[in-house]
């Protein structure tokens, strides 16, 4: 029997029960849409991660104490660095434009009788250039604020609109840092959630001398930002702070760091496991999903070779053969899977649109995840087919002719 | 393939077993039955005679416990599978008691089915299932479901569907079974018609003496074996 036949007597076949046909492929459909939504997502939130990673400044290098292959965070053992070796770079790593100490604890800030938990960052001039951070009013921190312990401090949008009010205009004004009280200089540009939810304009910074002086009572520094002259010149750069940091912290040849510099290339390789790990989570859920919908339409085509076991019978006495009645069933079962997979791909293609309208993601479609979805749901019902066509297939003529 | 004016069809020492232990059923018992070309043969006998077993063996839809059915002189059972199917497609033809239509499908579309297993093109298949079901009488019903047509139309489709590849032998269970004595006479004539105009072999199962009159040689069926073979005239 050709194709386009079988094909045809498929479609009539479903057609004839057009509600079982749907409640049938309902698994494929939800598994299918499923596996679109999180190929879909999956791929938009990455290229936002990526976009806002790059937007930290592709150039940016992070030193901080501990060795990389450390287990767990960073090793407490490994000393901290000084304005002395901040000052080191600067002189002595060409391929470094800007480096700036970043220290950073939790602190009350008050203002009249508000007061609010916020982030505290003591640091430097350069920190906002490395950033590429400016500001919506007022000014950044510069070198001379550093250079005197200026009891000044610029304020997050959020900050602002908490302790000041909306709209007004804080600098000059007087703020309370931990139990010291600071001018306001300058309020950053508002920069809003971060992908992972956290306000990135609930933030106060101080210049590091200060913070050093007023907060911490030392001036070990934590972390240390950096960035190349460059972006071809990240790798290079990196190897001079390493050299250079290797040889004030003695470490002697063969001996592993005690500190690392990350770039942020790395961190996007990093973000890429963690969505990675992600989306394997949710494909073994969409597996889960299309097993279920494929055990559904064994189940139906079970049903339906018992319901039409005369017709079967009528079939083989006018002349089928094994192989037909085999085509016929199995081709109902990949057509009724295939609907499911076009169905679930445009319902799944209408949710990711309307679930990154909703949370700000790019809307993206993976065309080889649709390419995919179609022959995952074929497979689906060539797999879950086989069963129940051989047993129509393998029917004795007079029992099926006979069969009430 | 068969000598000249050799048998059609035919049955030697045919045994069908059913069952097994206590619950076997000797359906036939020993069988021999010659169907030669043209002739048209009723079959009669009580429910149980075998008559219906032996019908199902002589239309490959089942195959002897033991002995042997020859089509032509070929022994059925060294033909594969996929040859019966095709030897169920073009050389012989059904026609049963419950009509056995496909329901919820057109008049035009059932008489099609034999032609749809042997490859034959959609236009063609629609030419000539339209030009089967005029010549039994059923122009204009092309697009009727079988719920939509009485019992001697239903039979009509049938038949019309059995002409379809223009078979040697046609097979008839119980062809009037589920009709009235009008009725039953309308499908008889067209029957007899078939069989002495176009010379097809039918061999027909039937319970009723009237229609039996109808058939050139009567076979009576007795507990699994022949108990007469006689021209009709003679019955």
């Amino acid at each position: 029997m050709r194709i386009t036949t079988t094909t045809g007597l498929a479609v009539a076949a479903l057609l004839r029960a057009k509600m079982r046909s749907l409640l049938t492929t309902l698994g494929v459909v939800i598994g299918v849409a499923a596996v679109i939504i999180m190929q879909s997502m999956g791929t938009g939130a990455t290229a936002l991660v990526t976009g806002e990673l790059s937007g930290l400044g592709s150039n940016m290098l992070m030193m901080i104490p501990g060795s990389a292959h450390g287990m767990g965070g960073p090793n407490r053992s490994a000393p901290l660095f000084t304005p002395a070796d901040l000052e080191a770079i600067h002189r002595e790593c060409p391929a470094v434009r800007y480096a700036a100490s970043s220290n950073g604890r939790s602190a009350r800030v008050v203002v009249g009788e508000r007061n609010r938990s916020t982030n505290l960052l003591g640091t430097t001039a350069e920190y906002f250039d490395i950033r590429q951070w400016g500001t919506e009013l007022g000014r950044t921190l510069s070198d001379d604020d550093q250079r005197q312990a200026a009891k000044v401090c610029v304020i997050g949008e959020t900050i602002r609109n908490e302790l000041f009010g909306a709209g007004v205009d804080p600098v000059g004004a007087e703020m309370r840092v931990h139990e010291t009280s600071c001018r306001v200089i300058g309020v950053l540009e508002a920069k809003g959630a971060s992908t992972f939810g956290q306000d990135q304009d609930d933030l106060v910074l101080m210049p590091a001398s200060t913070f050093a002086r007023r907060i911490m009572g030392d001036d070990k520094i934590g972390v240390v930002m950096l960035s190349a002259v460059s972006e071809d010149r990240i790798d290079e750069a990196k190897a001079q702070v390493e050299s250079l940091m290797r040889q004030r912290r003695r470490i002697l040849e063969g001996e592993e760091d005690d500190f690392t510099v990350r770039d942020m290339r790395e961190l996007i390789a990093l973000m890429g496991t963690v969505t990675g790990v992600l989306t394997s989570l949710l494909a073994g859920v969409a597996a889960v999903s299309l097993l279920v919908g494929g055990i559904g339409i064994m189940n139906i085509m079970l049903v339906s070779v018992t319901e039409r076991t005369r017709e079967i019978g009528i079939r083989l006495a006018v002349g089928a053969r094994a192989r037909d009645i085999l085509a016929q069933f199995l081709v109902e079962a990949v057509v009724l899977s295939l609907l499911g997979g076009i169905l679930g791909l445009l319902i799944g293609a209408g949710g990711s649109y309307a679930a990154s309208r909703m949370l700000g993601i790019p809307f993206t479609l993976p065309p080889m995840a649709a390419l995919l979805a179609v022959i995952v749901s074929v497979v689906v019902g060539v797999v879950f087919g086989v069963f129940p066509a051989r047993k129509a297939a393998h029917l004795h003529p007079i029992e099926a002719l006979r069969f009430e | 393939m068969a000598e000249p004016g050799g048998p059609l069809l035919s049955l030697r020492s045919v045994t069908k077993v059913f069952g097994e232990g206590d619950a076997t059923v000797h359906a036939l018992r020993g069988v021999d039955l010659d169907i030669h070309p043209g002739e048209f043969v009723a079959i009669m006998g009580t429910s149980g005679s075998g008559k219906s077993t032996a019908m199902n063996i002589l239309g490959c839809l089942d195959v002897p416990s033991s002995g042997q059915y020859l089509v032509e002189g070929i022994p059925v059972e060294d033909l594969p599978a996929d040859v019966l199917a095709a030897l169920r497609n073009d050389r012989l033809g059904f026609v049963f008691q419950g009509f056995n239509l496909l329901p919820r499908t057109s008049a035009l579309a059932n008489v099609e089915l034999p032609l749809v297993y042997a490859d034959v093109p959609a236009r063609e298949r629609g030419r000539r299932a339209r030009q089967a079901l005029a010549e039994v009488g059923l122009a204009g019903r092309e697009d009727a479901h079988p719920n939509q047509l009485s019992g001697g139309q239903q039979q009509r489709v049938a038949i019309a569907r059995a002409l379809i590849n223009e078979p040697e032998v046609l097979l008839a269970d119980e062809p009037t079974g589920n009709l009235d004595s009008r009725t039953s006479a309308e499908i008889m004539t067209l029957l007899s018609g078939l069989n002495r105009d176009r010379g097809i072999t039918i061999v027909m199962v039937t319970h009723d003496v009237e229609i039996a009159e109808y058939a050139g040689r009567l076979v009576t069926f007795r507990d699994g074996g022949i108990l007469s073979d006689q021209p009709r005239s003679a019955a």
